[in-house]
C-alpha cells in the first residue's frame, strides 16, 4: 500500500506495528465521509465567456435544472459578475452551488480592462476567508465558502485558434483559479476542424505560458480515467434543454435539419466527459486544490505585503504572538508619531503666526509713532507761531504803551484832558498788565 | 459581493453526478491517511498501559519499549509514543501520550501542571503552522482525548481526580474511565458510577459529550451509552481460551474476566465509541472547539496588550489585522479631529488677534484725528487771533497817523498860529 501523505510527514523514525485483530479504525473514513454528508457540501463555478456562447444553458444541462437569467444584451458597458446560489440535492447529498456569471465579457470595443472585474471578484472572495481566518474569534467550520473552485472558460467556435482577449484573461487567471477551458456551441465545428482546433488551442496555451487545470493522476483509482481525459482538452461542448425522441428514449439534444445532435451523446460532443471530470470524479480535487493552492498563494502575497514574514531558519522558530506583538508596537510607535508631528506641526504654526501679528503690531506702533512725532513737530511749529504771535502783540503794546505814554505827556503839558487820558492810559495798562 | 445573495431551492430533472461527492471525499480521506493523539492520565498501576494494548490489540508497550509504568519516575513526565497502524487499507499514525509519575507522588500539588503543558505546546505548535507565510501540510499533534483513570475506590471522585478534570476540561476532551474495574461488583460499579457523575455535576465538569444526530437509531445508542458513563474498563495482553474461543482476559481461579464481554465490563462500548464511531468527532471537538478556545484566548492577550477590557470585548470577530487597520483608521478619524479643533482654536486665536489689532489701530486712528482735528482747531484760533491783531494793529496804527497827522496838523496849525500870531504882533508893532 502506498505510504499516506501522514506517514510521510511523520518520517523514517516511525515504527509500524501489526495489529493483532481489527481493531476498527478503518472505519475512519466513513467517520469522516457521515461528518461531510452531514454539514453539506459547497461549490462554486465561474463561467466566463463572451455573451450568447451558451454559458448558462450549459450550467443547465449539467445540472439538470432551469437555473436563472434570461438571455443578456451585447450593449453592456462593461464587464460584471452575476452570482446565484442554489441548494441542490442528490440522493442524501445537499450541495449548495454557486454560479458566478461574466456578464458583458468581450462586447466592448476596448476590452483591456476586461479581466479586471474578474480577478477582483476572485481577490474579494479570497480575502473574505483571509479575514475569517485571522479573525479572533473565528467559526470556520460552518463558514460558508464563497472561493471559486472551477472557472469554465468558454472559448468561441471559431475553428481557428483562441482570441488574444483568451488568452489575455486566462494567464491573469491561471494563477487564481482552476481554469478548465471548453469550446462551446462545439456544434457549429466538424470533426475534422475539432481536433485540429483543440491542437491549436492547447499548444497556443503551452506557449503562453497558460497553466490550466490538469486532472489529478496521483491517485490510483483514478489516474488512469483522469489521464486520459486530460488529454481530451479543451472538452468540445454542446448544451440543451430541449429533448427530442431518439429511437424510444426521450435525450437531451439540438435538433437540425441534417441531424441532431445528442448532448450525452459522446460521439457528437465532451459534454459526458466534463460532466464526469468536474462533477463526478474531481470536484472534490477542484476545491481542494483552490484550497491549498491558489488560497495559499494569495495569503502568501497578502502577508508579505503587509510585511509579515517567517523569520529564517537559523533564528528562533516563528512565533505569531512576537510578530502580532512587533506589528501593533511598530504601528502604535508610528501612530504616536504622527501624533507628535502633528502638534509640532501646530506649535510651529503659532510660532509663525504669533511672529506675523507681532511684526504687524510692531509696524502699527511704528507708523503712530511717526504721525505722532509729526503732530509733534505740527505742534511745535504752531507752538512758535502764537509764541511769534504773543512777541509780536507785545512789541505792538509795548509800542502802544510808549506812543500813548507820549501822548499823555504831550497832554499833561495841554492839559486836563491828557491828564484823563493818562489816568485811562494807566487803567488800560494796568488793565492790559493784568 | 461576499455576502450571498437569497439561496434558492433547485429540483434536479435527471442525473447530475454529485452524489458521488462523498466517495471522492472518501478517497481523499484514504489517500492522506489519519492521525490521531490519545492521552492517558493515571496514577500508575491502573492498567492504563495494559488498556491501550488490549484497545489496539498490539504490543504498543512490550519488553522492547516498556510502558511508562516500568520506569520509576520521581515528577510527572509527558511521553509520547508514535505508531503507524494499518488496516482495511486505512493508514492511522497513532500518538499515544502518556503521563508516567501522575498522582504518585506524596505531595501531588500541581502535578498536572506538565499535562497542561503539554497540551498546549501542541496547540501553539499548530497555531504557529498555521499562522506562517508560507504553510505546508500541518500535521496535526494536538491531543484528541484524554482517557483519565479513576480508581475503583468505590467511593467517589478523589480531590486530585476533581482538581485534574477541573483544570483540563475546556482543553481537551475528557473521557472518564473506571479502571480495573474486574475488582468491583456490577452493584458496587452501578453505585460507583452514579456517585462519580453525581460529583462531576456537582462540580460543574465538562466531559466529552456524544454529539445529537438526526439519525433517531443513533440517538437511541448513544443514549445508552451516557447511561453507562463513565466507563468502567478491564485490559489485558493475554489471550485465554474460554469454551473455545480465544480471547482476552484475566484469568481468576474463580473464572475469567473477559475485555470484551459487554456483561463483564464496557470495554467494547469504549472501544466502538473511542475508536469505531467516534475518533473522528473527537478530533473535529478539539478542532473547533479547544483548540479556538486556546487561539481566541492566545490572540486576543496579544492583541489587546494592555488595552482595555472593555473595548477587547465588542473587538474579538476581527482579525488582528482587521484590528489594527480599525485601530489605525480610529486613530486617523480622531488626529483628523484633534487637527480639526486644533485648527479651530488656532484660526479663533488668529481672529482674536487681528480683531485686537484693528481694534487698536482704530483707536490709534482716532486719536490720530482727533489730535489732528486739535491741531487745526488751534491753528484757526491763532489764524483769526493773528487776523484780529493785525486788524488791531492796523487800526491802531491808522489811528496813530491820524493822531500824528493831527499832530502835525495841529503842530503846523500852532506853527501857523504862533506865525500868524508872531505876525499879528508885528504888523500891531508896526
Amino acid at each position: 500500500m502506498a505510504a499516506t501523505e501522514i506517514a510521510r510527514q511523520a518520517g523514517e523514525g516511525v515504527r509500524a506495528v501489526p495489529l493483532s485483530g481489527h481493531v476498527g479504525f478503518d472505519s475512519m473514513p466513513d467517520q469522516l465521509v457521515n461528518k461531510s454528508v452531514n454539514h453539506g457540501f459547497c461549490f462554486n463555478i465561474l463561467c466566463v465567456g463572451e455573451t450568447g456562447l451558451g454559458k448558462s444553458t450549459l450550467m443547465d444541462t449539467l445540472f439538470n435544472t432551469k437555473f436563472e437569467g434570461e438571455p443578456t444584451q451585447h450593449n453592456q458597458p462593461g464587464v460584471q459578475l452575476k452570482s446565484n446560489t442554489y441548494e441542490l440535492q442528490e440522493s442524501n447529498v445537499r450541495l449548495k452551488l454557486t454560479i458566478v456569471n461574466t456578464v458583458g465579457f468581450g462586447d466592448q470595443i476596448n476590452k483591456e480592462d476586461s479581466y479586471k472585474p474578474i480577478v477582483e471578484f476572485i481577490d474579494t472572495h479570497f480575502e473574505a476567508y483571509l479575514q475569517e481566518e485571522l479573525k479572533i474569534k473565528r467559526t470556520l467550520h460552518s463558514y460558508h465558502d464563497s472561493r471559486i473552485h472551477a472557472c469554465l472558460y468558454f472559448i468561441a467556435p471559431t475553428g481557428h485558434s483562441l482570441k488574444s482577449l483568451d488568452l489575455v484573461t486566462m494567464k491573469k487567471l491561471d494563477s487564481k483559479v482552476n481554469i478548465i477551458p471548453i469550446i462551446a456551441k462545439s456544434d457549429a465545428i466538424s470533426k475534422s476542424e475539432l481536433a485540429k482546433f483543440k491542437i491549436k488551442i492547447t499548444s497556443e496555451l503551452v506557449s503562453n505560458g497558460v497553466q490550466i487545470y490538469q486532472f489529478p493522476t496521483d491517485d490510483e483509482t483514478v489516474a488512469e480515467i483522469n489521464s486520459t481525459m486530460n488529454g481530451h482538452l479543451p472538452f468540445a461542448v454542446v448544451g440543451s434543454t430541449e429533448e427530442v425522441k431518439i429511437g424510444n428514449k426521450m435525450v437531451k439534444a439540438r435538433q437540425y435539419p441534417w441531424g441532431t445532435v445528442q448532448v450525452e451523446n459522446e460521439n457528437h460532443c465532451d459534454f459526458v466527459k466534463l460532466r464526469e471530470m468536474l462533477i463526478r470524479v474531481n470536484m472534490e480535487d477542484l476545491r481542494e486544490q483552490t484550497h491549498t493552492r491558489h488560497y495559499e498563494l494569495y495569503r502568501r502575497c497578502k502577508l508579505e505585503e503587509m510585511g509579515f514574514k517567517d523569520t529564517d531558519p537559523d533564528s528562533k522558530p516563528f512565533s505569531l504572538q512576537e510578530t502580532y506583538e512587533a506589528k501593533r508596537n511598530e504601528f502604535m510607535g508610528e501612530l504616536q508619531k504622527k501624533e507628535e508631528e502633528m502638534r509640532q506641526m501646530f506649535v510651529q504654526r503659532v510660532k509663525e503666526k504669533e511672529a506675523e501679528l507681532k511684526e504687524a503690531e510692531k509696524e502699527l506702533h511704528e507708523k503712530f509713532d511717526r504721525l505722532k512725532k509729526l503732530h509733534q513737530d505740527e505742534k511745535k511749529k504752531l507752538e512758535d507761531k502764537k509764541k511769534a504771535l504773543d512777541d509780536e502783540q507785545n512789541i505792538f503794546k509795548q509800542k502802544k504803551t510808549a506812543a500813548e505814554l507820549l501822548q499823555s505827556q504831550a497832554q499833561q503839558a495841554g492839559g486836563s484832558t491828557t491828564l484823563k487820558r493818562d489816568k485811562e492810559r494807566k487803567k488800560n495798562d494796568g488793565c492790559d498788565q493784568s | 459581493i461576499t455576502a450571498f445573495s437569497k439561496i434558492q431551492q433547485k429540483n434536479l430533472e435527471g442525473y447530475v453526478g454529485f452524489a458521488n461527492l462523498p466517495n471522492q471525499v472518501y478517497r481523499k480521506s484514504v489517500k492522506r491517511g489519519f492521525e490521531f493523539t490519545l492521552m492517558v492520565v493515571g496514577e500508575s498501576g491502573l492498567g492504563k498501559s495494559t488498556l491501550i494494548n488490549s484497545l489496539f490489540l498490539t504490543d504498543l508497550y512490550s519488553s522492547e519499549y516498556p510502558g511508562p509504568s516500568h520506569r520509576i519516575k520521581k515528577t510527572v513526565q509527558v511521553e509520547q509514543s508514535k505508531v503507524l497502524v494499518k488496516e482495511g487499507g486505512v493508514q492511522l499514525l497513532l500518538t499515544i501520550v502518556d503521563t508516567p509519575g501522575f498522582g504518585d507522588a506524596v505531595d501531588n500539588s500541581n502535578c498536572w501542571q506538565p499535562v497542561i503543558d503539554h497540551i498546549d505546546s501542541k496547540f501553539e505548535d499548530y497555531l504557529n503552522s498555521e499562522s506562517r507565510v508560507n504553510r505546508r501540510q500541518m500535521p496535526d499533534n494536538r491531543v484528541h482525548c484524554c482517557l483519565y483513570f479513576i480508581a475503583p475506590s468505590g467511593h467517589g471522585l478523589k480531590p486530585l481526580d476533581i482538581e485534574f478534570m477541573k483544570r483540563l476540561h475546556e482543553k481537551v476532551n475528557i473521557i472518564p474511565l473506571i479502571a480495573k474495574a474486574d475488582t468491583m461488583t456490577p452493584e458496587e460499579c452501578q453505585q460507583f458510577k452514579k456517585q462519580i457523575m453525581r460529583e462531576i455535576q456537582e462540580h460543574k465538569i465538562k466531559i466529552y459529550e456524544f454529539p445529537e444526530t438526526d439519525d433517531e437509531e443513533e440517538n437511541k445508542l448513544v443514549k445508552k451509552i451516557k447511561d453507562r458513563l463513565p466507563l468502567a474498563v478491564v485490559g489485558s495482553n493475554t489471550i485465554i481460551e474460554v469454551n473455545g474461543k480465544r480471547v482476552r482476559g484475566r484469568q481468576y481461579p474463580w473464572g475469567v474476566a473477559e475485555v470484551e464481554n459487554g456483561d463483564h465490563c464496557d470495554f467494547t462500548i469504549l472501544r466502538n465509541m473511542l475508536i469505531r464511531t467516534h475518533m473522528q468527532d473527537l478530533k473535529d471537538v478539539t478542532n473547533n472547539v479547544h483548540y479556538e478556545n486556546y487561539r481566541s484566548r492566545k490572540l486576543a492577550a496579544v492583541t489587546y496588550n494592555g488595552a482595555d477590557n472593555n473595548k477587547s470585548k465588542g473587538q474579538l470577530t476581527k482579525s488582528p489585522l482587521a484590528q489594527m487597520e480599525e485601530e489605525r483608521r480610529e486613530h486617523m478619524a480622531k488626529m483628523k479631529k484633534m487637527e480639526m479643533e486644533m485648527e479651530q482654536v488656532f484660526e479663533m486665536k488668529v481672529k482674536e488677534k487681528l480683531q485686537k489689532l484693528k481694534d487698536s489701530e482704530a483707536e490709534l486712528q482716532r486719536r490720530h484725528e482727533q489730535m489732528k482735528k486739535n491741531l487745526e482747531a488751534q491753528h484757526k484760533e491763532l489764524e483769526e487771533k493773528r487776523r484780529q491783531f493785525e486788524e488791531e494793529k492796523v487800526s491802531w496804527e491808522a489811528q496813530q497817523h491820524l493822531l500824528e497827522q493831527q499832530k502835525l496838523d495841529a503842530s503846523r496849525y500852532t506853527l501857523v498860529h504862533t506865525i500868524a500870531l508872531t505876525l499879528a504882533l508885528l504888523l500891531l508893532l508896526d
